[in-house]
C-alpha cells in the first residue's frame, strides 16, 4: 500500500464525528486550535513568499524591481521579461535561453526514455526471479545514486573527453539516464511487487511464454506506475545542474539550469529576466509534481520508502 | 449490468489456447539476465568505471591540462589531504552546515507535520502548498534567495528596514554567509522531512490514542510514548537521506556564495571543485573525491541498514 498525501483527507469524517461526540469544544481547546492555525498560516506564508516574490519580480518594470522599500502591490504589470526569455532582444530570432530550454526538453525526455526502457524490465526481473545476492545488488544500485556529483564528474569529464562526448547532448543524455536508473529500478520494483505474480502464472498456464506474460499481462497493469516514475525522472533530469555545467560549454548542448545561473555572472544583473526565466523553468516542474502528488513519498526518497 | 436482451449474440466458440510455447532457449534465468544486464551495464559504464578511474588517478600526479603522462605517487595525495589544514577547515564548515541545516529541518519539518496532522480540514491542500520549495531546482532556489538576500535592494532587508533594523549583509558577511546557506537549505528541504513525518503520523493507528485517552494519559505522554516511537524509524530514514544530500551539496554554494566571503562557506564539495576545475590538480582532486565517496558510502550503509529494518519490520 503506497502512502498517499490525499490519504490525509480521508481522516476527515472520523475527526468530525469525534468532535461532535465530545460536545461543544472547551474554551482552552479553541484557543489552542487558533494558535495552531495561526502557526500553520505563518509557515505557509514563509514557504510560499519567495515563490510569490519571484513571480511578482518577473512581472515588474525594472525601476520597480530595485525599488526600496520593496513594492509588494501596486506596480505596473509587464510581460517584457518573459518575452526576453524567448526572443532575442532587439532582434526577432530565438534567444540563447530559448535554445537552452529546447536542449533541456530534449535531454530530459530522451534520458527519461532510456532510464525507463532499461529500468522497467530490470525492476520486473528483480521482483519476480530469485537471484544471487539480490538484496546486495539492489542496495548497490541505489548507492550509486548517492555519489557526490562533483566527484563523479571528474573522471566522467576525462572519459567524455576521450570519447568525444564532451559538450554534446548525447553525453548528457547518457549520464542523466545512468543517474535516473537507480531511482527507476527502485520505484518500479515497488509497483511490480504490487501486481500479483499469479497473474503471470495464469497467463503461462494459458500457453503464453514468460516473456509474453510480462508484455501482455503485467506491463499494461504497470502503466500508471511507469508514468509516475517517468515524471519523477523527468523532473530530476530537468533540475540537474552539476553535470550540465561541467560537461557542456556551447549553447548547442547546454541545458537551462547552468544557462539561467549564468545570467548572474556579469557585472550588472537583470533580475527581472532572471526571475522570468526561473519561473518559466519552474512552472513545468510544479505542474508535473502536482500530477504525481500521490507518489511523492516514494518519489522523493528514490523509491525507497513506501508503505 | 446490461439489460437482459433477447438478441444475445452467441459467444465466440472457445478456442483452445496454443500449447505452451515456451521459448526453450530462454529460461527464467536467461530472461532475468537479459532484463537486468543492460541496466547494470549502463551503471558499470557511467558509475563504477569512472570511480575506479578516479581511484587510479588518486595515486598519481595527473593533471587534466598537462600532456605529461601520469606519474605514480603512491599515497602522497591522500597524506596531503588528510594533513592539510585547509581541508580540516572545509570539513568543519561542512559539518556545521550539515548538522545545522538537517537539525533545523528536522525540528521544523516535524513540527509542521504534527500541526497539519492535527487539522481536520484542508490537509491535502496544505500539504501540496508546503511541498512547493522541495520540487524546485537548487539553481532556481539559489537565485530566488540571492535576489531576496541582496544587501541593497533585497526584500528581506527591506522588510527588516521597515521594522527598524539596519541593513544586514546576509551573503557577504563572514559570520552570516554560512547561516544564510543553512536558512536557504532549510527553506527548500523542510518540506521533505515534513512529508515523510506526515506519512508516519497518519499511519499511527487511531486506536492507540483512544486507548491512551481511556487511561487518561497526558498529551505529552501520548506524544512521547505513542507518536514518537512509531514515527521515529521513518524520520530517521529521512534525516539520514538529508544528511547525505547535504554532505554532497554543491549547487547552492555555487550560486549563492561561490564559497565566499573568503572561504567561509566553502564546503568539501566546493573545495573539490576548485582543486579539480580551477587548479586542475586532477590526481589530488581524485584522492579528495575518493575520501568523500568513502564518507558517503559509510552514511549510505547506515541509511540502507535502517531502510532494510523498516521494510522487514
Amino acid at each position: 500500500m503506497a502512502l498517499q498525501v490525499d490519504q490525509a483527507v480521508a481522516g476527515e469524517d472520523t475527526g468530525r464525528e469525534a468532535r461532535s461526540r465530545r460536545g461543544a469544544p472547551r474554551r482552552t481547546g479553541s484557543v489552542r486550535t487558533w494558535v495552531e492555525i495561526a502557526l500553520l498560516a505563518f509557515f505557509a506564508v514563509v514557504m510560499l513568499f519567495p515563490v510569490v516574490w519571484m513571480l511578482e519580480t518577473s512581472l515588474k518594470e525594472n525601476r520597480d524591481v530595485y525599488a526600496v522599500p520593496a513594492k509588494f502591490l501596486g506596480f505596473d504589470v509587464t510581460f517584457h521579461h518573459y518575452k526576453d526569455v524567448f526572443v532575442q532582444r532587439g532582434g526577432s530570432g530565438a534567444s540563447d535561453l530559448a535554445i537552452n530550454f529546447k536542449n533541456s526538453v530534449i535531454v530530459a525526455t530522451l534520458s527519461t526514455l532510456v532510464a525507463t526502457a532499461l529500468g522497467v524490465p530490470a525492476a520486473w526481473a528483480y521482483s519476480r526471479f530469485p537471484m544471487k545476492l539480490k538484496k546486495d545488488q539492489l542496495f548497490f544500485i541505489l548507492s550509486t545514486r548517492f555519489m557526490p556529483p562533483v566527484v563523479v564528474v571528474i573522471p566522467i569529464f576525462l572519459m567524455y573527453r576521450d570519447l568525444n562526448l564532451i559538450d554534446t547532448k548525447t553525453g548528457l543524455i547518457l549520464i542523466y539516464a545512468a543517474f535516473n536508473l537507480p531511482f527507476t529500478i527502485w520505484m518500479m520494483k515497488g509497483f511490480v511487487d504490487e501486481v500479483p505474480a499469479e497473474y503471470e502464472d495464469a497467463a503461462m498456464l494459458d500457453g503464453y511464454s514468460r516473456l509474453e506474460a510480462f508484455f501482455r499481462v503485467t506491463l499494461p497493469l504497470l502503466i500508471p506506475g511507469i508514468a509516475a516514475t517517468a515524471v519523477f525522472a523527468l523532473i530530476f533530469s530537468w533540475n540537474e545542474f552539476v553535470f550540465s555545467v561541467f560537461l557542456t560549454s556551447s549553447e548547442d548542448a547546454r541545458t537551462a539550469p547552468p544557462a539561467i545561473a549564468g545570467l548572474i555572472g556579469g557585472t550588472t544583473v537583470d533580475w527581472g529576466l532572471v526571475a522570468a526565466s526561473a519561473m518559466v523553468f519552474a512552472i513545468p516542474v510544479l505542474i508535473f509534481a502536482f500530477l504525481v502528488r500521490k507518489h511523492l513519498v516514494a518519489g522523493v526518497t528514490l523509491g525507497a520508502v513506501r508503505r | 449490468m446490461a439489460a437482459p436482451d433477447s438478441s444475445i449474440t452467441p459467444a465466440a466458440p472457445l478456442v483452445a489456447p496454443p500449447a505452451a510455447r515456451r521459448l526453450r532457449w530462454l529460461g527464467d534465468r536467461g530472461l532475468a539476465g537479459l532484463f537486468v544486464s543492460p541496466a547494470l551495464a549502463l551503471l558499470l559504464f557511467l558509475s563504477v568505471f569512472p570511480l575506479l578511474w578516479a581511484l587510479y588517478l588518486s595515486f598519481t600526479d595527473y593533471s587534466a591540462t598537462r600532456d605529461t603522462p601520469a606519474q605514480w605517487v603512491g599515497l602522497d595525495n591522500y597524506l596531503d589531504i588528510l594533513k592539510s589544514s585547509a581541508v580540516h577547515d572545509r570539513a568543519i564548515t561542512t559539518l556545521v552546515y550539515v548538522v545545522g541545516a538537517v537539525g533545523l529541518q528536522t525540528v521544523l519539518g516535524f513540527s509542521i507535520a504534527y500541526l497539519i496532522s492535527r487539522r481536520v480540514r484542508g490537509r491535502g491542500l496544505m500539504t501540496t502548498l508546503f511541498l512547493t520549495p522541495m520540487m524546485l531546482s537548487p539553481v532556481v532556489v539559489g537565485l530566488f534567495w540571492k535576489f531576496m538576500l541582496d544587501t541593497q535592494f533585497g526584500v528581506i532587508n527591506s522588510l527588516l528596514g521597515s521594522l527598524g533594523f539596519g541593513q544586514v549583509e546576509w551573503l557577504t558577511n563572514q559570520r552570516l554567509a554560512l547561516l544564510s546557506l543553512v536558512i536557504v537549505d532549510t527553506w527548500q528541504w523542510t518540506p521533505f522531512i515534513m512529508l515523510i513525518a506526515l506519512a508516519g503520523l497518519t499511519a499511527v493507528p487511531r486506536y492507540l490514542y483512544e486507548a491512551a485517552s481511556i487511561d487518561r494519559a497526558s498529551e505529552w505522554f501520548r506524544f512521547r510514548h505513542i507518536t514518537l516511537p512509531l514515527v521515529w524509524p521513518l524520520l530517521l530514514i529521512a534525516i539520514l537521506f538529508r544528511a547525505i544530500e547535504a554532505f554532497r551539496l554543491f549547487d547552492l554554494v555555487y550560486i549563492l556564495t561561490q564559497g565566499g566571503p573568503g572561504v567561509s562557506t566553502e564546503t568539501l564539495s566546493f573545495h573539490v571543485y576548485k582543486v579539480a576545475f580551477l587548479g586542475f590538480d586532477t590526481g589530488l582532486a581524485s584522492a579528495y573525491g575518493i575520501l568523500m565517496v568513502i564518507v558517503v558510502i559509510i552514511l549510505a550503509q547506515f541509511y540502507l541498514r535502517y531502510l532494510d529494518r523498516l521494510r522487514e519490520g
